[in-house]
């Protein structure tokens, strides 16, 4: 478990490291697309957090839903430009309320857990 | 400890994620660059106006000088005859003062309400219209002609730009327009006033035209830079 959760963490430094120095740049036209991706992945995240806490932590869920999400959520705002719908306001509502909630839910966990 | 799938794949998430979201910083600080806010924008916009206006009162005044100087240098005697030639080029070319009988024309726009459901286009003066002016008056004999104190040169240009036109490539004039033509007054006058001629069009849309003889029209000189880069004399 720690040593996932230091690999991934790893992972983070080196891929941080890679965006900010790689030469080739997106355009600007994907930045909506990106960041609606980075929202979802970010909420995977956080909900690996809370399976991870609460002991249900499923690789196949955690890693299938990271990529499923942000792809999806990418994929929904291109459609939305396409049609001139903003549904990338769906996703980000959809994420933005469910990170919210793991995050009270880790919070409440780690209350809970280590205080006591 | 025991390296496992899940290890490598958690280690390639976290590099995606380091990934998304340093090219989403990134791209966001190079949007909010590119971007300036429209205020700071305007300033920006404001200022540069202001600099060009400045550089360009700036080179009108250099033109002055210089001219001067030109002035100057042909003052000797050996050079009489070129001076008698260069003041009469000067006089054909507009960068002279003038004056001498002529006609003063007043144009401006409809003053009364707009009838429902017409085109407002129809009820002001245009471009073209100051145009077919010009064109009249020229036609008539006008030797030397201003609108609202600016020269009409051979290469004067009259441009629409939105309420105002545009003449000599920077002066913007905005109606009324006064229109001094230096000519025969009566000549000038009847022309404009034929049946059918351009006064009668113009009054046909209810632009106030007003025309007068005057015994001595005052016309200022061209006072722009005249640079021919393309046209040679063979």
């Amino acid at each position: 478990m720690w040593w996932g959760i230091l690999l991934a963490v790893l992972g983070l430094l080196i891929g941080i490291l890679i965006g900010f120095n790689i030469p080739v740049f997106l355009p600007q036209d994907y930045a909506k697309y990106l960041s609606v991706a980075a929202l979802a992945a970010l909420d995977s995240v956080f909900g690996g957090m809370r399976a991870a806490l609460e002991d249900k932590f499923n690789h196949g869920i955690f890693v299938s839903g990271f990529f499923s999400n942000a792809l999806l959520a990418a994929g929904l705002t291109l459609v939305g430009d396409r049609l001139g719908i903003d549904l990338y306001l769906a996703a980000v509502v959809a994420f933005g309320v469910r990170l919210f909630q793991n995050l009270a839910i880790i919070r409440r966990y780690i209350l809970n857990h280590k205080i006591k | 400890m025991k390296f496992k799938t899940i290890h490598l794949i958690l280690l390639f998430m976290g590099l995606v994620l380091g990934f998304i979201l340093s090219t989403q910083f990134r791209l966001h600080s190079e949007i909010a660059a590119s971007y300036p806010p429209a205020q700071e924008r305007t300033a920006a916009l404001l200022q540069e106006l202001e600099e060009d206006r400045q550089s360009r009162d700036e080179l009108q005044h250099e033109v002055s000088v210089l001219r001067n100087r030109l002035d100057q240098a042909a003052a000797g005697p050996e050079l009489a005859k070129m001076r008698t030639e260069l003041d009469q080029v000067r006089q054909l070319a507009g960068m002279t003062n003038m004056e001498g009988p002529g006609v003063q024309l007043t144009l401006n726009d409809n003053p009364n309400a707009l009838p429902q459901g017409m085109d407002p286009n129809n009820f002001v003066l245009h471009d073209e219209d100051v145009l077919s002016v010009l064109n009249e008056l020229k036609a008539a004999g006008a030797t030397a002609i201003a609108i609202n104190e600016q020269r009409v040169i051979s290469t004067t240009e009259v441009r629409c730009i939105g309420p105002t036109i545009l003449l000599n490539k920077n002066q913007r004039l905005s109606p009324p327009f006064v229109i001094f033509a230096l000519g025969e007054p009566d000549t000038l006058t009847n022309a404009m006033k034929m049946k059918g001629g351009v006064i009668d069009s113009l009054l046909n849309w209810g632009i106030q035209v007003d025309i007068k003889k005057v015994e001595k029209v005052k016309i200022p000189a061209y006072s722009g830079a005249l640079t021919y880069n393309y046209a040679k004399p063979k």
